[in-house]
């Protein structure tokens, strides 16, 4: 008798099945709202808002990222490149997009991801160096924001 | 004995290995929470700039000549002034005044073969500014959200930027 009342009846006595519903809420919760797209972005960047940043409706063709910190450095694919070497970075990417079929250079789009307080005018200079190297169209990216009244 | 022996029964129809289960779910609680990432919805205006051929030629005579908004900025990169033409635009909110500008130019007509889709702008920046007034200026001159709170009204899609004027 004394045996059979110390087993394990007594251990999971405890009403489970809240919690368990709870935890399940919690993880479809997580599950639903984890993406494991690898979108570029980098945590140094601020980026300005606007009001009228509204997410595409499509994809770009073939977007290429340049992110541009306040320092000016361009972070594209992961790696700090200086504004001089970014040429022949971009140089190596039109050639890979003209010797992929159906693609051309003309057809990417650069995104570029700037920090509210980088300069303007290095900005425009990254904007040159991809217009130099056949790159035609451009996106400015800023974060959606409703206007402030 | 009788009693006891349905209450064993009871006891052993409850009787399931809830930790193991527990853990398992606890684990992927924690794996979800740990790789949880908030991204905050991010938009583009989208700039077509062709790297200008020097000798154009004879440019369409019914093309209008683009828009200037000249930004002059601090030394600091904040913004001292916007000039769009000739005029200066007000020195309290100059984006506000830009847009109302723009609109008066544009009209409320939009869509193809309207003044919108015909005038272009072109920003001439300092510098030194920083990048924020530049979206901010692209922001008024582009469109303005409705006023219902629904969709966005677009005025200017062409903008191109002057070359920069890079220090000496």
């Amino acid at each position: 008798m004394r045996l059979k009342k110390k087993s394990s009846a007594g251990m999971a006595e405890g009403d489970m099945t809240p919690m368990i519903d709870m935890t399940f809420q919690l993880i479809a919760f997580f599950m639903v709202l984890i993406n494991f797209s690898e979108a570029e972005q980098n945590e140094r960047i601020r980026l300005p808002s606007s009001e009228l940043a509204k997410p595409p409706e499509r994809p770009f063709e073939a977007p290429l990222t340049l992110q541009l910190t306040s320092q000016g450095t361009v972070i594209f694919g992961g790696q700090d490149i200086p504004l001089a070497g970014l040429k022949s970075t971009l140089l190596r990417e039109a050639q890979l997009l003209n010797a992929t079929p159906d693609r051309s250079v003309a057809d990417a789009t650069i995104i570029i991801r700037a920090d509210r307080t980088a300069k303007t005018g290095v900005v425009q200079e990254v904007i040159q160096a991809c217009q130099e190297t056949g790159f035609e169209r451009f996106a400015l990216r800023a974060k959606q924001q409703e206007r402030r009244t | 004995m009788k009693v006891r022996n349905t209450q064993r029964h009871a006891d052993e129809k409850v009787e399931l290995q809830m930790t193991p289960m527990i853990d398992i779910v606890f684990q992927l609680l924690i794996f979800f929470i740990m790789t949880f990432k908030i991204v905050s919805p991010e938009g583009d205006f989208n700039i077509r700039m062709p790297l200008a051929a020097p000798s154009e030629g004879i440019p369409d005579p019914l093309q209008l000549p683009p828009i200037r908004v000249r930004m002059v900025a601090n030394a600091d990169g904040s913004l001292r002034g916007v000039q769009m033409g000739t005029r200066t635009l007000s020195q309290e909110n100059p984006f506000d005044d830009l847009h109302i500008q723009i609109r008066e130019i544009v009209g409320d007509d939009t869509g193809p073969g309207s003044v919108a889709e015909s005038t272009e702008i072109e920003l001439d920046c300092d510098y030194n500014l920083d990048f924020e007034y530049v979206i901010a200026a692209i922001t008024a001159v582009s469109g303005y959200v409705a006023d219902d709170g629904m969709g966005v009204i677009r005025l200017v899609e062409k903008i191109k930027f002057s070359p920069p004027k890079v220090p000496k």
